[in-house]
């Protein structure tokens, strides 16, 4: 059994491991034209199967619908959440995978993002009720949802530089289980107050169009395929200024710490300041990703973002491959998708979940598209095992 | 190599052609039926995770009243197509715009909780269909003017005023200590337990869900010293909170809601649980016209647990509609608006609001005996 | 903020807290144990705890016990709820081991991998136990069960004590003086017998304690062995105290026995004691000052504060120096 696997292994890595060299060694128009015709097809996969303005279906490429299965659900919906966890794995991609930070209440940002919307963007929300009544507005009024964005970047910036500020002196594992009582103190402290809806949660979150109506032209509660074009572009313009960062002196410092945090501090790279960077931008990507989260659903209750969900966030960037961010894509996309794909194992899905962290984890540790660099690091480490039990 | 990567480009375009070129045509849609009789509902709710435990006998009470009309009307069939949304609002939007995309699905049955009912009435009431929740109890459901949700399910408002009646009139209570678990349905009714109750409130603790050690709360219940005592919340953190409030020698009145009955209670918190006073709006299984109790018992093996007959009743304010030749949304809708029929839970009839016409509404307690919950008498609400 | 009731009754929640924590403690020693010589969060070990509360319920449904039994035969149950839990969990710690931690010791794989699939063996095992185990321990067969499940009274909870104004119950007694004894018995083994000298060994630097002979994997299968066997008697302890368990109960109970073992410095036997008995006090002061809601947010904010002045924990990470 064993011996089948490994020999499997070896295969798949001399068919897969030319790949990325081969890639690199395209001439740069194709390589555009073939990044063009991917994201065209990301354009267009709300469609799959169908060709649209016709009814004319493509067959087989309906198979990886989710509406293709009896209960099924709706497939741009589905979409929908796979970009947003997108947007999540490479906020989070810059706090492991960059950074080299274990965080474990990444949800808490996330639900910064989405109750920094509900609650000045909904004219039913506690704190706009409030403003209301102090400044004798009339009671549909609310903040407007562009002027949400950067209230909510603000807020999810400034809750990633509170909790990092004091936490981010403390080493991997101590990190891991404040970060994680982070996530569950904004859950609690949103469940228990009533300036944030309680238990209950708040409704009538806005979106681009406004609040939520029948009547919105584009971004309405039927159709989903906007809402998903609106998040895969804010997806694709993240990954560009994250790609940018990456290669920048802040990526670079980051790297350092990574590898080895005391020989960066001695070359002159101040790690606190940088690990609070990462921290911060992280917080602000998962607060964007929360955002678009609330002003699709239109509501929100604290319930949602529980510690699983923090768990989910983090085996989406391992299983992807830390530090790649195609491969935390990949991860993201994967871990959303194939839940939904196959629910006819019903109460089986969680058992399923559960056994692919451990076998992805077990048979490919750098993940399913790691970054050459981690890779390597994997290598080398490996080589440094301890000596008897090889 | 950059040739045979380009060769094998072209073929991947030229294969991808190939297949846009034999695309077929869509298949015509024939589920509309030929006849003007049976068609299509869907039914959402947590089937898996967590919290299925609550939400499966809805559900099993939903398909049994679609079996025993299918096999009742064998040229009238029925289909109950079920969503699983693990009563996260997250999966059940989606689900939302699934069903109400799919132009063949005439009403749905759900929301079995009040978050998810919540989270997509909106979207339900963008496509005029009809909802009709086994099990969703918040007040502000109906509150907000949405059209198509009802529930056959007496709101928290209803059954908070009918316990404080009980614990007044019945339990002869001078002083409560409400309890509740802060879930959107444990708050919410234990909120309008307090309401009710005015001065008789004495004391309160506000738990939370997958606690299992109360000692804080027993201290503040030994301080506060009350006849007895009110929670507001589910069997997982009952169960442990009974069991211990009995170990520590408290032996006053302990009140439940709908949350409780349910058979897992008394098994969960065993002998502690004797005495226990259940008030559910629902009647008693030999109270309930016809043979639902035993027709579920022979078909899944156990009793009907919470909700059981109120999933039954949805279901079958659907099925009816749709043998009655209603065969689109907005004639459903119109049907379950005017329908007013017996059902297995109550007599059922609906309230311009969505919730039930509240002269229909019956509230009984129940107590927990020899680990049955046993009907003990109705709560009248004047 | 209610400072009377907290303080009107000082004692009383202060023995709450205690054997509240009692608990907590005996779970964190098994963290404890295992990052002390591995560096390595074992995020399943909450499921451990969990198999042991279901492995003993099994055991007393098959004997058929009764509610409140006479003294002689509960504490031959009880004994028997010990052997059995301590075997079930310390079987579930060696299997965790050998499935997932020991081929990526092997690749010397970092410490976010460990953690990943720690994390995707305890969902296998808490819908394991949902989907079939709970049900079949129950008696009901291999049936899907979520929901609580009751187990039978064997000691009547009776005060037997009053200090100060607290009523102590025999079984708060009983569950203190067992984490008391259990803390005592590892760190005796931990520090004055061959096996435990090869666990400090290994502790301290694993190369070196290879030079010297110690088997490092015979060391470290001991080393999850003991951590099963304090869960073990942790969940017989639980059983006893709460008369419940529940598919996911391991999560609750492991995630506060991990804060607790990270408060009182993790790798440290006695910081473990300390962080649980703590951990169990502070949660009943906050919630007897505000509402029970509020007892984790209590729990987390203690623990960052503490972390800010003490980056180690209370007592620092040690199971490698001579103190244990």
């Amino acid at each position: 059994m064993t011996e089948a696997l490994r020999h499997f292994n070896e295969r798949r890595r001399h068919v897969l491991g030319g790949m990325g060299d081969r890639w690199r060694a395209l001439p740069r128009w194709q390589r555009w034209l073939t990044l063009l015709a991917g994201v065209a097809f990301l354009y267009y996969l709300p469609f799959l199967g169908d060709i649209p303005g016709t009814n004319l279906i493509i067959p087989g490429l309906d198979w990886f619908r989710t509406d293709s299965i009896d209960g099924g659900a709706n497939w741009a919906g589905v979409l929908f959440v796979c970009a947003l966890y997108v947007l999540v794995a490479i906020g989070l991609n810059v706090v492991i995978g960059l950074a080299g930070l274990l965080d474990l209440g990444y949800v808490g940002f996330y639900a910064v993002g989405a109750y920094s919307v509900a609650l000045f963007g909904s004219a039913e929300s506690p704190v706009v009720g409030a403003l209301q009544e102090q400044f004798g507005l009339s009671s549909d009024w609310a903040i407007a949802w562009a002027i949400c964005i950067p209230i909510a970047l603000a807020f999810s910036l400034v809750a990633g530089v509170l909790l990092g500020w004091p936490t981010l002196r403390l080493r991997g594992d101590y990190l891991a289980i404040v970060t994680l009582g982070f996530g569950e103190i904004i859950r609690i402290v949103a469940k228990n107050s009533g300036w944030a809806g309680e238990a209950q949660g708040v409704p009538g979150i806005p979106g681009p169009e406004g609040p939520p109506s029948p009547d919105n032209k584009v971004f309405g509660l039927l159709d989903i395929k906007p809402w998903y074009w609106l998040a895969l572009s804010v997806v694709l313009l993240m990954v560009l200024l994250v790609r940018r960062l990456e290669h920048s002196r802040v990526g670079r410092s980051w790297l350092a710490i990574r590898e080895d945090e005391d020989a960066a501090a001695v070359m002159g790279v101040y790690p606190f300041k940088f690990k609070l960077w990462a921290f911060a931008i992280g917080a602000a990507l998962g607060g964007f990703s929360g955002l678009l989260f609330a002003s699709r659903s239109a509501f929100i209750q604290p319930e949602t973002f529980n510690v699983q969900l923090s768990i989910l966030f983090v085996a989406m960037v391992v299983v992807g491959g830390s530090g790649n961010m195609a491969g935390v894509a990949v991860g993201a996309f994967l871990l959303a998708y194939l839940p939904e794909r196959f629910r006819d194992f019903s109460e089986y899905r969680v058992l399923a979940f559960g056994l692919a962290l451990v076998l992805i984890m077990l048979l490919r540790p750098q993940g399913l598209l790691p970054s050459r660099r981690r890779t390597r690091e994997l290598q080398d480490r490996a080589k440094e095992a301890p000596v008897n039990v090889a | 190599m950059r040739r045979k990567y380009v060769r094998a480009l072209g073929a991947v375009g030229l294969s991808a052609a190939l297949i846009a070129a034999a695309g077929c045509q869509a298949e015509e849609d024939d589920t509309a039926g030929s006849s003007d009789c049976g068609g299509k509902i869907a039914i959402f709710g947590a089937f898996s995770g967590p919290n299925s435990g609550l939400v499966i006998p809805s559900r099993d009470g939903a398909l049994l009243a679609v079996k025993q009309h299918n096999e009742a009307n064998p040229d009238c069939e029925v289909t109950l197509q079920e969503f699983d949304t693990q009563g996260d609002p997250t999966q059940a939007t989606p689900v939302a715009n699934q069903v109400t995309g799919d132009e063949s699905f005439l009403g749905v049955i759900g929301g079995a909780f009040s978050g998810e009912s919540k989270a997509t009435m909106a979207v339900y009431e963008a496509a005029g269909m009809v909802m009709v929740s086994p099990s969703a109890t918040a007040i502000e459901l109906t509150a907000g003017g949405n059209e198509v949700f009802h529930r056959v399910v007496g709101n928290d408002a209803v059954q908070g005023a009918a316990a404080a009646v009980y614990l007044r009139d019945v339990a002869q209570a001078k002083k409560v200590f409400v309890i509740n678990d802060g879930t959107t349905y444990g708050a919410g009714i234990a909120d309008e337990l307090t309401k009710a109750l005015g001065a008789l409130a004495g004391g309160t603790d506000q738990v939370q869900e997958k606690q299992v050690n109360f000692a804080a709360t027993i201290s503040k219940i030994k301080a506060a010293e009350p006849d007895a005592i009110a929670y507001g919340g589910y069997t997982n953190e009952a169960a442990p909170l009974v069991k211990q409030l009995r170990e520590a020698g408290i032996t006053t009145t302990f009140l439940g809601f709908d949350g409780l009955y349910d058979p897992s209670f008394p098994k969960g918190a065993g002998a502690s649980a004797e005495g226990v006073i259940v008030t559910c709006p629902c009647l008693p299984p030999d109270k309930a016209g016809g043979t639902f109790a035993a027709d579920f018992e022979a078909e899944y093996g156990g009793p009907p647990g919470s909700y059981g007959a109120e999933g039954f009743d949805a279901a079958n304010v659907l099925i009816e509609g749709l043998a009655e030749g209603n065969t689109t949304r907005a004639d459903l809708l119109a049907w379950v608006d005017s329908y007013d029929k017996e059902g297995v839970s109550k007599s059922l009839k609906f309230a311009d609001n969505g919730d039930v016409d509240e002269s229909r509404v019956v509230i009984w307690a129940y107590e927990i005996k020899g680990g049955e919950i046993a009907a003990q008498q109705e709560i009248k609400l004047s | 903020m209610n400072f009377d009731a907290l303080f009107g009754d000082l004692a009383q929640h202060t023995v709450d807290g205690l054997s509240k924590g009692a608990i907590y403690a005996l779970v964190a020693l098994g963290y404890t144990l295992v990052y002390g010589v591995l560096r390595l969060i074992n995020f399943a070990h909450s499921e451990i705890f969990m198999v042991g509360t279901f492995a003993i319920l099994g055991t007393w449904s098959l004997l058929g016990v009764a509610d409140n039994p006479p003294i002689g035969m509960a504490i031959v149950y009880l004994l028997i709820g010990l052997v059995v839990g301590a075997l079930a969990s310390g079987a579930t710690a060696l299997t965790v081991e050998r499935v997932a931690y020991r081929r990526l010791r092997r690749m010397n794989a970092p410490p976010l991998i460990f953690l990943i699939t720690a994390i995707g063996l305890s969902l296998v095992l808490v819908e394991i136990f949902a989907l079939w185990m709970a049900g079949f321990f129950s008696g009901r067969g291999f049936t899907e069960n979520r929901l609580v499940i009751g187990i039978p009274p064997l000691l009547k909870q009776e005060t037997v004590l009053s200090v100060a104004g607290a009523d102590i119950t025999n079984v708060q007694i009983i569950m203190v003086a067992s984490a008391l004894l259990m803390l005592y018995g590892l760190d005796q083994f931990i520090n004055r017998t061959r096996y435990g000298r090869g666990v400090r060994a290994v502790a301290q630097s694993p190369d070196t304690a290879a030079l010297m002979g110690v088997h490092q994997d015979r060391v470290i299968m001991l080393v999850f062995v003991l951590g099963g066997l304090m869960a073990g008697a942790a969940a017989l302890l639980w059983n006893m105290r709460y008369g419940i368990t529940k598919f996911d109960i391991g999560f609750v109970v492991g995630l506060k026995a991990f804060t607790a073992a990270v408060l009182g410095g993790i790798g440290n036997l006695r910081g473990a004691l300390l962080g649980g008995l703590l951990l169990g006090v502070i949660e009943v002061y906050a919630a007897t000052l505000t509402r029970s809601t509020w007892e984790d947010v209590a729990a987390f904010v203690v623990l960052v504060v503490v972390l800010i002045f003490r980056p180690t924990g209370l007592l620092g990470e040690s199971l490698g120096k001579a103190r244990a």
